[in-house]
């Protein structure tokens, strides 16, 4: 049966969902399945605990404790030939369950084998770093951090690595705007003008569709021509539909004259 | 010996050419318009496309400086990242003057497509800009057309006067 969940807000959401649509699952199987996945899970398992493992489009992955992070790794690098860490991040699960999922891909060149070690942390948590292990991860770890906040213990230079130092937030957790939170929008302007000069040059134009008509700095008057930097006057302002046609308003939105109008008393003529 | 021959009769009596000194400064500063490299992104490769042997900046007098001190116009070419919005006013000031900014590419216009928290939405919000050139990219044609334009603007200028005051504080 399908889990059921409150659709209370879905007048709230900007775009269609379909209530009976489910996420696809890429399907797993039984880490028995394959002998060398099965034979490095018992390496693993004889020494750490091991919460969940499953091979996933021919990888094998392990969730283990996250205290456990660097000694796994090691002994997958020295022991079971893991020796290249591709990728490392996290995943952004605060909303679902207030932590954040840290990944590590792996890969053995002489197995020719993929596994992914995986834990969960919480928010505040720290977790180890893997970069004396791992020279890759020493830019992964920051830039784990720039993007997430998660902090990362004993890493030689704990420092953002995309974002300016300066920055606030962290761009790629879920609660963070895409367009940008208030620091964000005024960032450029604040940093080198100061904040005096934002009443100057303005918010950021998000619309892309923008057009002021009365600036005649950067935009050309439809209709008729105005000397560009010329004050707007009050005639200019665009009709509207509450302007009457009488009044110099749009087309057909005329005064209404009860002369010309008669009620009709039977509603179901 | 050669004798210079002056016919009196032709071209107002005088082997002059009579012009003011507008014309005349305005005419240097608009052929022979350094360009600061600044390709920030794909716009960047355009921009080289146009001062290579195919499209031939060079022929407009126009040819790529390394340095900010030795140009006189600066193509922002490419997506101005908000990190990088500092050094972009700090190039700029340090150009000396005249000196003139085109605007390369939606991105440099107005953000572009990336509307997202990371990219100044325009970077005529750091500089003031004096050509805004659409496209995504554009091509070394239009880019071209784009310094030419920017050329018949210097040479309507004042050359004694000092720049307009900018938009920019």
């Amino acid at each position: 049966m399908r889990a059921y969940k409150p659709k209370d807000d879905v007048q709230k959401k900007s775009y269609y969902t379909d209530r009976y649509w489910i996420a696809p699952q890429v399907p797993t199987s039984k880490v028995e399945d394959d002998a060398v996945f099965a034979a490095d899970l018992a390496a693993i398992k004889a020494k750490f605990d091991v919460s969940d493992a499953y091979i996933q489009v021919e990888q094998m992955v392990v969730y283990i404790k996250p205290e456990d992070n660097y000694a796994v790794l090691e002994l997958l690098r020295d022991e079971l030939g893991y020796t290249q860490l591709s990728e490392m991040s996290a995943i952004d699960w605060i909303a679902k369950q207030g932590q954040f999922e840290i990944f590590y891909q792996m890969l053995s060149m002489s197995k020719r084998k993929r596994l992914r070690i995986k834990c969960f942390i919480d928010e505040k948590q720290a977790i180890e770093s893997v970069s004396p292990l791992f020279r890759s991860a020493d830019w992964s770890e920051r830039e784990m951090y720039d993007m997430f906040g998660t902090i990362v213990n004993n890493h030689p230079y704990m420092k953002r690595i995309l974002m300016p130092d300066d920055w606030e937030g962290h761009p790629l957790r879920k609660t963070y705007p895409l367009q940008g939170d208030e620091f964000a929008a005024w960032y450029e302007v604040d940093r080198i003008y100061g904040k005096e000069a934002r009443a100057i040059i303005g918010p950021e134009i998000r619309d892309s569709a923008e057009v002021d008509r009365l600036d005649t700095e950067r935009f050309s008057r439809l209709g008729f021509e105005v000397p560009m930097g010329a004050e707007p006057k009050a005639a200019d302002a665009e009709p509207t539909v509450e302007t009457l046609q009488e009044e110099g308003g749009v087309f057909l939105v005329e005064k209404f004259d009860e002369a010309d109008g008669h009620i009709i008393e039977d509603r179901k003529r | 010996m050669a004798q210079h021959q002056v016919n009196y009769s032709q071209d107002g009596g005088l082997p002059i050419a009579l012009t003011s000194i507008d014309k005349v400064v305005n005419w240097g500063r608009s052929n022979s318009l350094w360009a600061m490299t600044y390709g920030l992104a794909c716009c960047g490769i355009e921009m080289m496309a146009s001062g290579a042997s195919r499209f031939d900046f060079d022929r407009f007098g126009t040819i790529f400086r390394a340095s900010p001190r030795q140009s006189d116009l600066m193509i922002v070419a490419g997506t101005l990242t908000k990190k990088h919005a500092e050094f972009i006013k700090r190039l700029y000031d340090q150009m000396a003057e005249p000196r003139w900014v085109i605007s390369m590419g939606s991105c440099a216009n107005t953000g572009g497509m990336f509307n997202t928290y990371a990219t100044v939405q325009g970077v005529d919000r750091i500089i003031p800009v004096d050509l805004y050139l659409p496209g995504c990219a554009p091509r070394p044609e239009t880019l071209q057309y784009a310094v030419m334009m920017l050329q018949k603007k210097i040479r309507a200028e004042k050359a004694g006067k000092a720049q307009r005051p900018k938009r920019l504080l």
